[in-house]
């Protein structure tokens, strides 16, 4: 019994922590399914976590807080459109200026507005999403089995984390059940064929980008709005490339991209909890722990377990051909 | 047809880029409620004032160098290596190695094995990703990403399990032994009565810096290496087509992208620290990128890329201990010179071109 | 007078300095077929590009039946009734026949409704036009005569009634071809306008209505094509008179110097492109081996060229060659004296943003001659620049400018004159005259028939039958990875070769 609460409480925090993680990942799916790579997925996370924080720091809603950090993570997008899809530049160095300027902008303004040493204020009532209990959590949650699920596991959540895991399936029926889905995987495929069908390249990469913006920035508010309260230096810490590696492990299809997120949360959650772990003398230090998601991506990308192919046109600006 | 000349490509574009990332740095600083011009001044006498500023500028500027260099390899061989930072990390623990655990008589001789320690580790971090990027395709920007962190969580093992001193509650090593001490400017260039560059962390790696920066121009535009890298970067079919190997271009770049990157170890770790620690790199392996990206991939050009963000940084330093402007802000500088002379460089380029087209027009 | 379907009023278009398009008017009839021909480079493609809105003319009018349009993008371009066949299809290739028709023009947000009512659609069209294709297939499964059905059914599905083909015979097989052709008649017979544009003389004599001839951008000529004839034609192409016959001295062959044994190649895709075959060339000759676009030629010079390994059994001057592994790469090739001039100068011949002069090394960067200590004898390699320069009268006769700063033609001569300075045993040559004008031409001619009668074995690839008949001393044709058979030139035409390369078998060779 004593290893099934662990087990849910570690679940629990699986669930908490793989929710930033799928919201960054299904931003850079829509990114990259419509060709315009994105590193940059951390830097937009991170700018969306201050601006999300200062502003319900400074109004006192969460909620106002949010538009803010999805509104700067959309200006980061912007930029990066403006980088990869109208000047045609490089995207990978675009997404690495993006990382720079979110790490050293949002501390910039952190101390000019604050004087915190970087941070924002402490949030507190209003100024966070409060978790949301389910009906009946309290009652069922002595029922054996079933009621820990429920009342711990599935209920108790912030708003972000339900709305994220919701995303999944629409991304789903977006990408494979529309019009703008099939536009969107065409033209990371052969741009080319989507400009002579008559329907605009940069339009539709634009609106890739943006939403991937808008995701990111739900993303960095709910770290510092949900699963934290407020926003430190570097809080992301390295959680957007955790998210382009869930990506790849996913080969950028949604359901696999949930998958691997909640995989990579969970080795978060246990490392968070067991620091090292002792399996029968064989101690597992917990810097395995961290390295893992990064190691498991680059055995995939390494084509040892299924190859990864990225959308063909990934990365690489469309020029009319002459 | 040329759409412009060679001189406006390599000079002109790049101050352009570099006067819109002042620009917008300005206005940064207004922004936040200061004044530009005295921020300017102040990282003016900072930095470049006195020696000691000097010292620390170009203390920065060794680093950045290497790192910059490091990117520059890469991109002649059109790879981008973003895993500079996690190769001076692992150049660092060559050097920390060597220092540590042999008996040196004497530095200049620790200096050369340590040298030898940081390229071969600083190569080996870059191995992995060069040998599956070569033979499996794998991306080799994300590889490198993923090995930076791997790079971390290893350090950080070494530092907090293996290497840290008994007793030690510090995540790092114990001091390197007097004897590997590398001689600091102030000992090079102080004289009885008049002592310079006192205090400041600029060593001799300094000049091993300017030795790599001569020897990467010599590899890259006057050795049959050189070439066939150079070739191979321009056109992959290309060089198939002239029996240059793409798998073995490919994985001896990253070799030496790698080792350049390690080499920093010997000012940061060796020079400076004189014992490892966690980060002890601070994001040098990422401004590479930027110095890379400014100084148009040539050795010379990344000299004077280096010596700028040495600058910078040692400017940002004490902007820092004298306003209430962070330190961060050299993080938004090099933001906005990565983003102008890499990601927009079309942004600057299509407008002159079109400058240059319609002069030439008028001349006909 | 019928109103015409389209007519161009002084379209002109410059790419930067280049002057693609200058001045040129046109006007087709509807109901007919209207060829549009010219050497590469002419501005053919370029015309049409504007005409579909996938570039914008500087100046000029496009009326489409009687009415100016204005043409800004291809949205436009199809709302005005016109559909274009490109060259390089524009499919997706992971998509389905019918993901790929439908894209651009489905109705409504949702993909479900689109795509049914466009299977319901595609079968009429089907069996109006008897253009039969599955819908459910990925473009990936299917071949490329599929594909530009796909493509065709993709214009008729946006409703155009103006069809533009853009070289659609390149990648087909004559018979693919004639089918193609007989598509088109039906299309025209239903009242559609067509303009295909090629370089070929013998589509458009057999198959247009009226003809215009493009040259440097600029429209020479526009004739009934029932008053014309091909030579009239060849030489407003050209702007003189063309020597389709290149003057050379009966050939002698020597001993044999390449023989090839039951070659296989597979390509990275692990498909089998070189199905065995069997050829020999001898001293002193040039055998062109004939045959339509992938069909193997490339992968066979490519494993000859050492940039791709192969299986079977290839000996030179009677000494078996590696075909895999080590000593089976370019530069062993070079060290056993192969040369070779490849099919694609700018992305395999060249480095385009190398100096002329370090182009010259390319491939021969090792030689001995070029290194001083550990270094590359840069002033050597300047010296020998000048003096291939001088002789082959490359224009400008400047080494230090990039390659990609040369002509077509210039390019080519850089590359022939690194190969054939080299003295080869055996020269590869592919498609050597491909975008090269008309001028280069007869001197990269006169320079492989000059190196053959220094002895040298020459195996010549070409898509272009013409160069086949006047360079060939033997001709091997190709299909499906098979040689097909071999033909002296003087006691076959190109009918029986055409007939080779549909892969109608005639006698075993």
């Amino acid at each position: 019994m004593e290893f099934f609460i662990t087990l849910i409480q570690v679940l629990d925090s699986t669930v908490r922590l793989a929710t930033p993680l799928l919201l960054a990942c299904l931003a850079g799916l829509y990114s990259e399914r419509a060709g315009i790579f994105d590193i940059g997925l951390e830097g937009k996370m991170l700018m969306a976590a201050f601006f999300s924080a200062a502003v319900a720091a400074v109004t006192g809603s969460v909620w106002l807080g949010l538009l803010a950090g999805i509104a700067s993570s959309l200006v980061l997008s912007g930029l990066h459109g403006l980088a990869s899809i109208t000047f045609r530049g490089n995207q990978l160095i675009s997404g690495v200026a993006i990382n720079f300027l979110a790490s050293g902008l949002t501390v910039l303004i952190a101390q000019s507005w604050f004087k915190q040493g970087g941070r924002t204020p402490s949030l507190f009532g209003g100024g966070r999403f409060e978790p949301i209990t389910f009906p009946f959590a309290d009652s069922l949650s002595n029922v054996p089995i079933i009621g820990p699920i429920y009342a711990e596991l599935l209920s108790g959540h912030s708003i972000l984390v339900y709305v994220a895991f919701l995303m999944v399936p629409l991304t789903w029926w977006v990408l494979y059940r529309t019009r703008f889905g099939l536009r969107l995987r065409a033209v990371g495929e052969n741009p080319a064929a989507v400009d002579t069908a008559g329907v605009s390249v940069v339009g539709l990469r634009f609106a890739a980008v943006a939403i991937c913006g808008v995701l990111c920035g739900i993303a960095g508010a709910y770290l510092a709005t949900a699963l934290q309260a407020g926003f430190v230096k570097e809080m992301t810490a390295g959680r957007g490339f955790i998210a382009l590696a869930a990506l790849i492990f996913a080969k950028w299809r949604p359901w696999h991209a949930m998958g691997a997120c909640l995989l990579f949360g969970l080795l978060q959650a246990v490392a968070l909890r067991f620091q090292n772990i002792d399996l029968g003398g064989v101690v597992i230090p917990v810097q395995v722990m961290d390295a893992l998601p990064y190691i498991l991506t680059v055995v995939i990308l390494a084509g040892f377990v299924g190859k990864a192919i990225p959308p063909r046109a990934g990365g690489e600006p469309y020029v009319k051909e002459r | 047809m040329e759409k412009m000349p060679k001189w406006a490509d390599v000079v002109l574009i790049p101050l352009i880029s570099l006067l819109l990332a002042t620009i917008l740095s300005a206005l940064v600083i207004l922004a936040i409620g200061e004044n530009p011009i005295e921020a300017v001044n102040l990282m003016v006498t900072g930095a470049l004032g006195s020696t000691y500023g000097w010292g620390y500028t170009l203390y920065y500027a060794t680093n950045f160098m290497f790192t910059g260099l490091a990117v520059a390899v890469a991109f002649h061989a059109r790879m981008f290596n973003i895993g500079g930072e996690g190769q001076a990390m692992l150049g660092g623990l060559g050097v920390a190695i060597v220092c540590l655990y042999v008996p040196w008589p004497h530095w200049s001789i620790a200096l050369l094995a340590a040298c030898a320690a940081s390229m071969i580790f600083g190569a080996a971090w870059a191995a992995i990703p060069a040998y599956l990027q070569a033979k499996r395709g794998s991306h080799i920007v994300i590889t490198t990403i993923m090995f930076n962190f791997i790079a971390a969580a290893l350090l950080n093992y070494m530092l907090v399990n293996v290497m840290r001193p008994q007793g030690s509650q510090d995540p790092a090593t114990a001091r390197f032994p007097e004897a590997v001490h590398l001689p600091t400017f102030q000992s090079m260039f102080s004289t009885a009565e008049n002592i310079v560059f006192r205090g400041a962390p600029a060593n001799i790696s300094f000049f091993v810096a300017i030795l790599a920066c001569f020897v990467v121009w010599a590899l890259i535009w006057r050795t049959r290496l050189g070439y066939e890298l150079r070739a191979y970067g321009h056109s992959e079919t290309g060089a198939v087509y002239a029996g240059i190997s793409p798998v073995r271009i490919t994985i001896i770049a990253m070799l030496i992208s790698g080792a350049l990157a390690g080499l920093m170890a010997t000012n940061n770790v060796m020079g400076e620290a004189e014992r490892l620690v966690l980060n002890s790199t601070e994001g040098a392996g990422f401004i590479g990128i930027a110095v890379a990206l400014m100084g148009r991939s040539h050795p010379f050009g990344v000299f004077l890329a280096a010596i700028l963000f040495g600058f910078l940084y040692q400017g940002g330093a004490e902007l820092a201990l004298w306003t209430s402007i962070p330190r961060e802000l050299i993080v938004v500088i090099q933001a906005l010179v990565i983003l102008f002379t890499g990601a927009l460089d079309n942004m600057v380029r299509m407008p002159l071109e079109k400058l240059f087209l319609s002069l030439r027009k008028e001349a006909e | 007078m019928t109103v015409p379907a389209i007519e161009l009023k002084g379209i002109s278009k410059a790419f930067g300095p280049v002057q693609a398009n200058k001045d040129i008017s046109i006007s087709v009839a509807p109901g007919t077929i209207h060829g549009i021909i010219g050497e590469n480079g002419a501005g053919k493609s370029t015309l049409m590009s504007i005409l579909y809105g996938f570039y914008k003319a500087n100046k000029g009018e496009i009326w489409i039946k009687g009415t100016k349009t204005d043409i800004p993008d291809s949205q436009a371009a199809i709302a005005s009734g016109i559909g274009m066949v490109f060259q390089h299809f524009k499919l997706v290739e992971n998509f389905t026949v019918l993901e790929n028709i439908v894209l651009g023009a489905e109705d409504g947000g949702l993909l479900a409704p689109s795509l049914s009512k466009a299977r319901k659609e595609l079968k009429d069209l089907e069996e109006e036009y008897e253009l039969f294709v599955d819908p459910d297939k990925r473009i990936d499964e299917i071949g490329v005569g599929m594909q530009q059905r796909v493509e065709i059914l993709k214009a008729l599905y946006r409703k155009a009634e103006i069809l533009i083909l853009d070289e659609p015979t390149g990648v087909l097989t004559p018979a693919e071809a004639d089918q193609l052709f007989r598509i088109l008649d039906r299309l025209r017979a239903e009242g559609k306008t067509i303009i295909v544009i090629t370089h070929k003389l013998r589509e458009i004599m057999e198959n247009t209505d009226t003809v215009s001839v493009m040259r440097r951008g600029q429209m020479t000529a526009t004739v009934k094509t029932n008053e014309t004839s091909p030579e009239e034609l060849a030489e407003l192409m050209v702007g003189r008179k063309v020597l389709l016959q290149v003057d050379k001295v009966p050939a002698q062959p020597g001993k044999p110097i390449l023989e090839v044994e039951n070659l296989r190649v597979f390509d990275s895709a692990g498909v089998e492109r070189v199905k065995g075959i069997d050829l020999n060339v001898r001293a002193g000759e040039i055998l062109g081996i004939a045959g339509v676009a992938g069909n193997g030629q490339s992968e066979l010079l490519e494993v000859l060229g050492g940039m791709r390994p192969g299986q079977g059994t290839i000996r030179l001057n009677g000494a078996p060659l590696a075909l895999s592994g080590a000593g089976s790469d370019g530069q062993a090739r070079r060290a056993q004296h192969i040369a070779h001039v490849p099919e694609d100068r700018q992305r395999e011949g060249l480095i385009m943003d190398f100096h002329a002069w370090e182009n010259v090394a390319f491939g021969y960067h090792r030689d001995p001659a070029y290194q001083r200590g550990i270094f590359m004898d840069n002033a050597a390699l300047r010296a020998d620049t000048e003096a291939k320069i001088e002789k082959f009268d490359v224009r400008p006769p400047d080494a230090w400018l990039a390659a990609k700063s040369f002509s077509g033609g210039n390019q080519q001569k850089i590359v022939v004159a690194r190969e054939i300075e080299r003295n080869p045993d055996l020269l590869l040559v592919g498609q050597p005259t491909r975008g090269v004008d008309i001028g280069a031409i007869e001197f990269i001619h006169k320079q492989i028939v000059a190196l053959r009668d220094q002895g040298k074995a020459i195996l010549l690839v070409s898509v272009e039958l013409e160069e086949i008949f006047s360079l060939s001393d033997r001709i091997a044709v190709m299909f499906d990875g098979h040689v097909m058979g071999e033909r002296l030139p003087h006691e076959t035409d190109e009918k029986e070769l055409g007939l080779l390369m549909a892969g109608v078998a005639g006698e075993a060779a």
